[in-house]
């Protein structure tokens, strides 16, 4: 019984460290520029294809695929921001909701003529497969790799955003774009790359995830709701707001299927809905 | 600058953040539908379909499904267009009303007219409950509450499949003729009557309720949610009432799906059905009833069209469109014809003096 809530609580944090990893980028973002994007699942979803496409075609270990989904999903991210997201920043809630909408429609539609409508698959390499025992308890070496590699990014990110000169730069703009503007702080280029960090990040995810979320063309609707999950009840703006966010989540959903699998989806709903009214600014937000 | 004979000459459906309180202004003061005479032009767009019917004699479904989707069309307009409440869960009403009529069908309550006042019912009741989470937050929190809203009331759906037909949906019930003589029949005659009669009374009812001090007040709330209580008005109540009213509206539209087709999928309940609802609505514009109809229209012709050549590529123009509509286009196809229509009369009033 022990073990089991162990096992529960280990792949929870496995399924949070992911939701955390693909939504941060979202609240850096939404913090930022007060801008909901609906579409951040689709550059998740590209990661993944980079993934496969590159595993599959050009026959790359899984572990060394996973910059390039980094890279392809920061890239194709900019170049989203640049072109069409940028031009909404000034616009109402709705319009940048509806408007995300539509590029998620259609990176579905895209996503599906390119690679078909099947679930991928990612070779795991061998040493990933199994189980190794930690302590007594039996842990699932892939997630073990995936809460290492979040964990050691989440470090990484705290330490560029409280310690570097970019970090104080991003800080000050989330707190008060106008004033970080007037002491000459390129608000608008910060904005770009934390973009492109946060798309680059949820690629990342997308490729690391697709053992556990899995990879087809509705990735993005089907996931749409955690990721925001992630960030409203979080709170946007932070990173310690999401990453607990993400954890009771991710715990949840784990707990949740095991014990009481014919609920499905209904508790991780309800559980947002009275998060959200209960929190209506989030758990470590700063506004609404 | 004068304003002629009470068309709106600035037509913004949602005032954009700021530095347009002067267009603001206008089309509050400006009242598109205050009058409660019908306008030439109302006239005739409710005679489109009675032409229609008569010139497509063959696509008598389609019309069926234009005007069913464009009444849940109408009710989101009436949150999102009027009161300003950006919906994700309104397949939700549309889809509890759709689940009570087939139900209320299937269990022997077959009379339609009585069957769609239930189902519009059971989507108010529902709706009034849900209208208290939904007003409690702000802009995002709002939107993620009725997506969470439509989330739990679709796998509500899903799991319980001995009652709603789960993934197969719900089919096998005969619905009884209208008044008892009117029997539905193969060719959708009875059904497209039957929606057409319910579609128009519906509309007269809503065009009722946004030209009316409540409706007013409405978009004065979504203009300056912050004056309102300075004038003594209760903001959230009116916001319940409005959202109570346009699930109550999703329902009865639901209701005509299920009794028209004879089947309830658990898709009509779905997020996606939502998202459409939300796309027709605003590539017709929005905050003017018509704007729903006309997009509503538009809409499902094309769909009729592009999906019949391949689904997937359906949904690639579905959302370029929408990118399209955000960017270039904000009132909408019918926001721009009536922004057409001053400009042109102040041309040709020029010439002709």
């Amino acid at each position: 019984m022990a073990s089991n809530i162990i096992g529960i609580l280990f792949d929870g944090l496995a399924y949070g460290s992911l939701l955390f990893l693909v939504g941060v980028g979202l609240s850096i973002t939404m913090g930022l520029m007060n801008f909901i994007n609906l579409a951040h699942g689709a550059f998740a979803m590209a990661g993944g294809y980079v993934s496969v496409y590159l595993g599959q075609k050009l026959g790359m270990s899984f572990l060394l695929t996973l910059p390039f989904a980094f890279l392809g999903s920061a890239l194709l991210g900019l170049v989203a921001e640049r072109l069409l997201f940028q031009r909404l920043y000034k616009a109402t809630h709705l319009d940048q909701v509806l408007f995300t909408v539509g590029f998620v429609f259609s990176s579905i539609a895209a996503a599906h003529y390119f690679f078909g409508a099947s679930q991928q698959m990612s070779a795991m390499p061998d040493f990933l497969q199994g189980q190794t025992r930690v302590a007594g308890v039996d842990l699932g070496k892939y997630r073990l790799l995936l809460i290492a590699v979040v964990a050691a990014l989440t470090i990484a990110l705290h330490l560029t955003l409280s310690k570097t000169r970019f970090g104080a730069q991003v800080r000050a703009a989330v707190d008060n774009q106008d004033a970080a503007a007037g002491l000459g702080i390129n608000v608008g280029l910060i904005f770009s790359l934390c973009f492109a960090l946060g798309t680059g990040l949820a690629g990342l995810g997308g490729a690391l995830g697709i053992e556990v979320l899995g990879l087809d063309p509705g990735f993005p609707l089907k996931y749409m709701v955690y990721f925001l999950l992630v960030v409203v009840v979080g709170g946007a703006g932070t990173i310690r707001g999401p990453l607990i966010a993400a954890m009771i989540l991710g715990i949840f959903d784990v707990a949740g299927k095991y014990y009481v699998p014919e609920a499905g989806a209904f508790i991780i709903y309800v559980l947002m809905i009275v998060l959200l009214l209960a929190f209506p600014s989030g758990l470590g937000g700063k506004r609404a | 600058m004068t304003i002629v004979s009470g068309l709106p000459h600035s037509s913004r459906p949602l005032a954009s953040r700021s530095g347009s309180s002067r267009m603001n202004h206008r089309s509050v003061a400006v009242d598109r539908l205050a009058s409660p005479r019908p306008r030439p032009f109302e006239v005739v767009v409710w005679l489109l379909p009675a032409v229609a019917y008569f010139v497509f004699p063959d696509n008598l479904a389609l019309g069926v499904s234009i005007m069913t989707y464009a009444v849940a069309v109408l009710a989101l307009d009436l949150v999102l267009g009027y009161a300003g409440i950006v919906s994700l869960g309104h397949a939700a009403f549309f889809g509890i009303g759709a689940y009570s009529a087939g139900l209320l069908a299937a269990n022997g309550w077959r009379e339609p007219l009585t069957g769609l006042l239930l189902a519009g019912a059971a989507s108010v009741v529902i709706g009034f409950f849900a209208s208290f989470l939904v007003v409690r937050g702000k802009d995002l929190t709002r939107l993620m509450v009725t997506l969470g809203i439509g989330l739990v009331v679709y796998e509500l759906a899903n799991r319980l499949s001995s009652i709603t037909g789960g993934m197969d949906g719900l089919s096998g019930f005969e619905v009884s003729p209208i008044f008892g003589v009117f029997a539905f029949d193969l060719y959708g005659k009875t059904a497209w009557w039957y929606v057409y009669g319910v579609s128009l009374v519906v509309f007269i009812f809503l065009r009722f309720v946004v030209s009316s001090p409540f409706g007013l007040s409405l978009r004065a709330i979504r203009e300056g949610v912050n004056r309102m209580p300075a004038l003594g008005a209760s903001v959230n109540s009116r916001l319940r009432i409005a959202f109570t009213i346009s699930a109550g509206v999703a329902g009865i539209a639901g209701g005509l799906l299920a009794q028209t087709t004879q089947f309830v999928g658990i898709d009509s309940l779905s997020v996606p059905r939502a998202a459409e609802f939300l796309v027709m609505l605003v590539l017709g514009g929005t905050g003017r009833l018509y704007g729903a109809l006309a997009g509503t229209a538009i809409f499902m012709i094309a769909h009729d069209y592009l999906a019949d050549i391949d689904p997937v590529y359906w949904e690639f123009w579905m959302g370029l469109l929408l990118m399209a509509v955000v960017l270039f286009a904000r009132g909408g196809i019918v926001g721009a014809l009536f922004n057409l229509v001053p400009s042109l009369k102040a041309r040709f009033g020029r010439a002709a003096q």
